[in-house]
C-alpha cells in the first residue's frame, strides 16, 4: 500500500458515510508483534491480554507483555504514559517478546510517540491512531496532534486514524469505558480471529456485573470488527495449529503463585515491593481456599523472621519480595542458613541499585542472592527461564529446602513477571506437596544437630516434637546447639553446611545444549533471557552457523557436566541484563573490566575465558539484539 | 500436622509431674547480681506451676545478655539476630498456635532496632507472653545508651551524659491500638514478679510485661533509689488485678487500686516518672488475636489442594476443542 491509498482511505474512514474498502482476502503471516496502548486507566491492558487469550485459544503461539508506565496515574497524554499490552502471536510455539512491533492501536499520538522514541517499532509499522484529538477543543492539543501525525507519517509509518471515539459514542455515552473492547474488535477482524471468542473473553470479564455491561461491551466489540472490515484495506491470518492438550495462560507473578499452591506451602510472609506485588495479590485472593495465608509483615526484615518462625515450627515457608526488599533480608537469610531452616525466598528483580527502575526488568541479583548475607552463607539458588518453570521452580524449591535444610533463593524478573505464556496445564501430584510436620518423640541421644561426616545434613528437630528441646541459635554451635566458640567447631561446622550445596550439586543433572554439541560459539544465559537467546541461535542455524546455547536453571550450585560441554566449542560467551563494563570504553581493559554477572561465576569456577555481553535497558533483550552480538563474536573469531 | 487430640493431652499431662529442673539447661552466664536471674527464677516457676510441656514451648528472643535467656531453658528455643524477636515468634505462633510461644527482648532489642515489630507486635495481639528485660543498657555490647537510659546516663557512648530523655515503653505500648496487656515488674520484688509472669502467661493476647532489670555490670547503682525506698514503688492492687500478700504490703506500703480495664488511668500511671507502678496497667481479654482472625479453618491436605489449584488452572485453561465441549 502506498503513502497515497493511505491517506485516501483514512479520509474515507473519518467520513461518516463509510465506503466499504471491500474484503479483502488475508494475507497469511507466520506472527506479528501487536500493541495496544493507552493512558492508564483506558483499557489498553484487558484490550491486550484478551488478543492473547483468544490468540491461544485459536491455537497460536502467544508472548504478551504488560507496559506499564513508572507512575501510577501519569499524567493524561503523556508520553511516559503509556499503558497497555505487547503480543506476539505467531504460527508456532512463542518463547519470548520478539524484535520491533508490527502493529500498534494508541488512543492518542502521545502515548504513541513515546514508544517511537524508545525505538520499539518496526520502521514500516502499521499504526492505528484514535482521531478525536484532530478536532479537539483545545487548539493546542490539535496542534500536538496534527505535528506527531505528521512525523510519524514522514518517519515512514503507516497511519490509519480510526474515529474510535466517534464511533463508540454512538453505542455508550462514556467511550473512555469501553473503546478497549472496540479495538478488540477491530484487532480479531484484522487478524481473522474468531469473534465469539472475544465474546467468552467478555462473559469471564464482566459476566459477573450486569447484564447492560456486557451488552454493552459485545456490542462495542461487533461494531469494532464490522468497521475495520468495511473500512482497512488488509487483513492478516496467522495459522494456528490447535493443542490436542489443555493450556494455562497466566503471567510469571501467578504462576509463582500456583507453584505455592501446589508445593503445600501454608505460609506466604511479604512486604508490598514492586514487581513482585501481583503475586502476593493473587495469592491472598486464593490461598486461604486450601489452607494457606498470606501475611503482610511490617517490613521486609519482618516478613522474613516471620517466614523464619513458622519453617522453625512448622512446614517451609516462603516470602516473597524485590531487589530493596532481598537486600533487607540478608540478615535474615544469614539466620536461617546457620540455623539450617528450610526457607524459600523468592526475588522478582527489577532495575537496582537502590530503588532503581522498579518497573524495569533486570538480572542483576545474582551476586546477592548467591554471596549474600555476611560470612559464608551458602544457600541455593535458581532461575526459571519460562512463566512454565516459575510454576515448577516453586515446587523445586520447597523439596530442597526441606530436604537440605537450606534457604533457597528463586530469582525471576520483570520480564517473566508480567508476561504471558501459554504452557501445558499441571496435573497436580501428590509429592509436590510438604509432607505432614514431624511429631514423632526424637530418640534418646539424638542430637539437634547430627551432621552427616559426607553429606553435611542433619535431621532437623521441630517443637512438639517430645525430648527434642534445644535452643536454635545463630550463633556458632556444636552438635547440641550449644554456643561454642571453639575454632574446630567452627570451622566444621562451616564446612558441614557449604558440604549441603555439595551434595545437592550431586544430584542435579547437567544442563541440555539447545543446538549441536560441537560449534564455534556456544551462548550461555540464565533466567527470563532463556526464549530470545534459543531464537536467536535457531535463527543463526537456519543461516548456517555453527552456534549453540545452554541455558542455567540452578546458579548455586551450578550443575555437573558444564566445563564438557563448553569445551566443544571454540568460543564461550554469557549473554544476560546486568551491567558489565564496555571493553570499548577509554580505560577499560582485562585488568580492570568488570564481567557480568553469570561470566564472573563460569570464568572462576572452570577458568575458561568466557566473554560476556550484557544489556540492561529495563526491558527483556530482543532476540534481533541477541543475534547481532553472536554475529559480531563470530567475526572478531575470524 | 500430628496434634493429639484435647484428651490425650490432658491424660498425658495428668501423669507428668514437671520439676523445676525439667526446666533448667546449662548455667545462666550472667554476671552476679544480674536481674535476668530473677527472671529466670520465675519463669521456670511458672513452668513448672503451669505444668507447661516442655517440648510445646518456644522461648524465642533476639539478641543481648537478656536474650541468652532460651538457652537456660529446656524448652524449644530460638536465639535470633538483634531486635527480630517478636516477628520469628510471630510466625512460630501463627504456624502453631498449639505451642506456647515466650518472648525474651532487651530495650535495644525492643525499643531500639526492633521498634517497629515491637509496635506492630502490639498491633497483631498474638497469644504472645513478652518480657522486656529493661535494664537501660546494652549489656552484651558493653554500656553504650539504650532508648531506655535516663537522660544524663554515662556510657561508652556518651561519656558527657546521654542527651534525650528515655523513651517510656509503658506509655509508647499503651498507645498502640489493640493493645491488651501491659504490666509492669522489678527484679528485685520476686514474688511480685512471678505474679505479673503468672497474670501475663494466662492473658490470651499479646501480654507485654517491662521489668526493671538490675545490671549491675554497667549501671550499678541506676535503681537504687527505688530499691532502697519502698515508698517509690508503688503497687497497682485490684481484685480484677493482683492482689498483694499482707507480709508483702507491710513494706511496699504504697498501694493503689487501680482496675486494670482503665485505659485512661492506666495512661496516667504509666507517665509517672519519680514512683514505678508496678502492676498490671491494662488488661482487656476481648481483643482478637491475629492468629485466631487468620488461621485457617481448612487443613492443608493434599485434596484440597489438589481441588483449589485445578479450580485455578480452570479460570486460565484454554481447551482443546474437543475437551471444550465435554468441560462445559
Ligand atoms: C544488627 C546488629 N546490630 C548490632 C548488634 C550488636 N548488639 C548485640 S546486642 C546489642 C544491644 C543489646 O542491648 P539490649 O537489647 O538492651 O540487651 P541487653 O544486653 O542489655 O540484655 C547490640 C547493639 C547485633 N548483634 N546485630
Ligand atoms: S552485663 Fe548487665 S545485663 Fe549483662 S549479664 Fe551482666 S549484669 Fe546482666
Ligand atoms: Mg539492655
Amino acid at each position: 500500500m502506498n503513502e497515497m491509498t493511505i491517506q485516501t482511505s483514512l479520509k474515507k474512514a473519518g467520513s461518516k458515510g463509510r465506503v466499504p474498502a471491500g474484503k479483502k482476502p488475508a494475507v497469511k503471516l507466520k506472527e506479528h508483534i501487536v500493541e495496544i496502548i493507552s493512558d492508564s486507566g483506558e483499557g489498553a491492558q484487558k484490550c491486550g491480554q484478551s488478543l492473547g487469550a483468544i490468540a491461544a485459544q485459536m491455537g497460536n503461539g502467544i508472548w504478551t507483555t504488560e507496559i506499564i508506565p513508572a507512575e501510577i496515574r501519569p499524567p493524561a497524554r503523556s508520553v511516559a504514559g503509556a499503558s497497555g499490552n505487547r503480543i506476539r502471536i505467531g504460527s508456532g510455539y512463542i518463547t519470548n517478546g520478539g524484535d520491533e512491533t508490527d502493529l500498534v492501536v494508541a488512543f492518542n499520538e502521545q502515548v504513541l510517540l513515546g514508544r517511537v522514541r524508545a525505538k520499539e517499532l518496526k520502521p514500516n509499522c502499521i499504526i492505528l491512531l484514535e482521531s478525536m484529538w484532530r478536532t479537539h477543543t483545545d487548539p493546542k492539543i490539535v496542534a500536538s496532534y496534527i505535528e506527531t501525525y505528521d512525523r510519524v507519517v514522514a518517519a515512514g509509518y503507516k497511519v490509519y486514524e480510526i474515529p474510535m471515539e466517534h464511533e463508540c459514542r454512538t453505542i455508550v455515552a462514556d467511550a473512555r469505558r469501553g473503546k478497549n473492547m472496540y479495538a478488540l474488535g477491530m484487532l480479531c477482524y484484522i487478524y481473522s480471529l474468531e469473534l465469539k471468542l472475544a465474546v467468552d473473553q467478555i462473559l469471564l470479564a464482566f459476566g459477573k456485573k450486569d447484564k447492560s455491561v456486557v451488552d454493552a461491551n459485545i456490542k462495542l466489540l461487533e461494531a469494532g470488527h464490522k468497521w475495520a472490515e468495511a473500512n482497512l484495506d488488509f487483513c492478516y491470518s496467522i495459522p494456528a495449529t490447535r493443542s490436542t492438550e489443555p493450556q494455562v495462560v497466566v503471567n510469571g507473578n501467578t504462576a509463582l503463585a500456583l507453584g505455592v499452591l501446589a508445593s503445600g506451602m501454608e505460609i506466604c510472609a511479604m512486604y508490598p515491593i514492586t514487581p513482585a506485588t501481583s503475586a502476593s495479590h493473587y495469592l491472598s485472593e486464593v490461598f486461604e481456599k486450601v489452607g494457606g495465608m498470606v501475611h503482610q509483615a511490617e517490613d521486609e526484615i519482618a516478613a522474613c523472621a516471620f517466614a523464619i518462625g513458622a519453617s522453625y515450627a512448622s512446614k517451609c515457608t516462603i516470602t516473597i519480595t524485590s531487589g530493596p526488599g532481598f537486600s533487607l533480608k540478608q540478615e535474615a537469610i544469614g539466620l536461617a542458613v546457620m540455623g539450617e531452616i528450610p526457607l524459600v525466598v523468592v526475588n522478582v528483580m527489577r532495575g537496582g541499585p537502590s530503588t532503581g527502575q522498579p518497573t524495569k526488568m533486570e538480572q542483576g541479583d545474582l551476586m546477592t542472592a548467591i554471596f549474600g548475607s555476611h560470612g559464608d552463607a551458602p544457600k541455593v539458588v535458581m532461575a526459571p527461564g519460562t512463566i512454565e518453570e516459575c510454576f515448577y521452580s516453586i515446587i523445586t524449591a520447597r523439596r530442597i529446602a526441606e530436604t537440605f535444610n537450606m534457604v533457597v533463593v528463586v530469582l525471576t524478573d520483570a520480564g517473566l513477571a508480567t508476561s504471558q505464556q501459554p504452557f501445558a496445564r499441571p496435573k497436580f501430584s501428590d509429592t509436590w506437596m510438604a509432607p505432614p510436620v514431624d511429631q514423632s518423640p526424637i530418640p534418646a541421644g539424638a542430637k539437634p544437630y547430627d551432621w552427616d561426616e559426607t553429606t553435611g545434613l542433619a535431621r532437623r528437630f521441630i517443637p512438639g516434637q517430645p525430648g527434642g528441646m534445644h535452643t536454635l541459635t545463630g550463633l556458632a554451635h556444636d552438635r547440641d546447639s550449644h554456643v561454642a566458640y571453639d575454632a574446630e567447631i567452627n570451622e566444621q561446622t562451616l564446612r558441614f553446611r557449604s558440604l549441603k550445596l555439595a551434595a545437592l550439586q550431586k544430584t542435579l543433572k547437567a544442563p541440555s545444549v539447545f543446538g549441536d554439541s560441537k560449534g564455534d560459539l556456544l551462548v550461555i544465559g540464565w533466567g527470563s533471557t532463556k526464549g530470545a537467546i534459543e531464537e536467536a541461535v535457531e535463527t543463526m542455524r537456519a543461516e548456517g552457523k555453527k552456534v549453540s546455547s545452554m541455558h542455567l536453571q540452578f546458579l548455586q550450585p551450578l550443575p555437573p557436566g558444564i566445563k564438557e560441554i563448553m569445551q566443544g566449542f571454540k568460543k564461550v560467551m554469557t549473554i544476560e541484563s546486568n551491567w558489565s563494563d564496555r571493553p570499548e570504553d577509554k580505560i577499560i581493559d582485562e585488568t580492570n573490566r568488570r564481567y557480568s554477572s553469570v561470566a564472573i561465576l563460569l570464568r572462576s569456577r572452570y577458568l575458561v575465558d568466557i566473554d560476556c555481553w550484557s544489556e540492561v535497558k529495563g526491558q527483556p533483550i530482543k532476540p534481533g539484539t541477541i543475534r547481532r552480538v553472536m554475529m559480531d563474536q563470530l567475526k572478531k573469531q575470524k | 500436622m500430628n496434634m493429639m487430640s484435647a484428651t490425650e493431652c490432658l491424660l498425658q499431662m495428668c501423669e507428668e509431674n514437671f520439676e523445676l529442673e525439667d526446666y533448667q539447661s546449662g548455667v545462666p552466664r550472667w554476671c552476679t547480681g544480674c536481674g535476668d536471674n530473677a527472671i529466670l527464677a520465675a519463669v521456670q516457676r511458672l513452668c513448672r506451676d503451669e505444668g507447661l510441656r516442655p517440648e510445646k514451648t518456644v522461648f524465642v528472643s533476639g539478641i543481648g545478655c537478656s536474650s541468652r535467656f532460651p538457652h537456660y531453658m529446656n524448652t524449644y528455643g530460638f536465639h535470633g539476630i538483634h531486635g527480630r524477636a517478636l516477628p520469628v515468634a510471630e510466625g512460630v505462633k501463627m504456624a502453631r498456635p498449639d505451642l506456647t510461644v515466650f518472648v525474651n527482648t532487651g530495650d535495644g532489642d525492643c525499643c531500639s532496632i526492633g521498634a517497629a515489630h515491637w509496635i506492630h507486635a502490639i498491633r497483631y495481639n498474638m497469644n504472645l507472653t513478652v518480657f522486656l528485660h529493661d535494664n537501660q543498657i546494652y549489656g552484651l555490647t558493653k554500656k553504650q545508651a539504650s532508648p531506655t537510659s535516663p537522660i544524663g546516663t554515662k556510657s561508652n557512648t556518651t561519656p558527657r551524659g546521654s542527651y534525650l530523655e528515655a523513651l517510656n515503653p509503658l506509655t509508647v505500648t499503651l498507645g498502640v491500638q489493640n493493645v491488651s496487656f501491659v504490666a509492669q515488674a522489678v527484679d528485685w520484688i520476686p514474688e511480685v514478679l512471678f505474679d505479673i509472669v503468672k497474670a501475663a502467661y494466662h492473658h490470651k493476647g499479646l501480654s507485654f510485661v517491662r521489668i526493671l532489670q538490675r545490671c549491675p555490670e554497667w549501671l550499678p547503682k541506676s535503681l537504687d533509689p527505688w530499691m532502697n525506698d519502698p515508698n517509690k514503688v508503688q503497687l497497682l492492687n485490684h481484685e480484677n488485678g493482683l492482689q498483694f500478700s499482707a507480709g508483702l504490703s507491710k513494706v511496699y506500703k504504697n498501694q493503689l487500686q487501680h482496675d486494670p480495664s482503665n485505659m485512661d488511668r492506666a495512661r496516667e500511671i504509666a507517665s509517672s516518672t519519680d514512683l514505678v507502678p508496678v502492676g498490671i496497667l491494662y488488661r482487656n481479654p476481648d481483643v482478637p488475636c491475629y492468629e485466631d482472625l487468620r488461621h485457617s479453618d481448612k487443613l492443608r491436605t493434599a485434596e484440597l489442594t489438589s481441588a483449589g489449584l485445578n479450580a485455578e488452572l480452570d479460570k486460565y485453561t484454554v481447551w482443546p476443542q474437543e475437551m471444550k465441549e465435554k468441560v462445559a
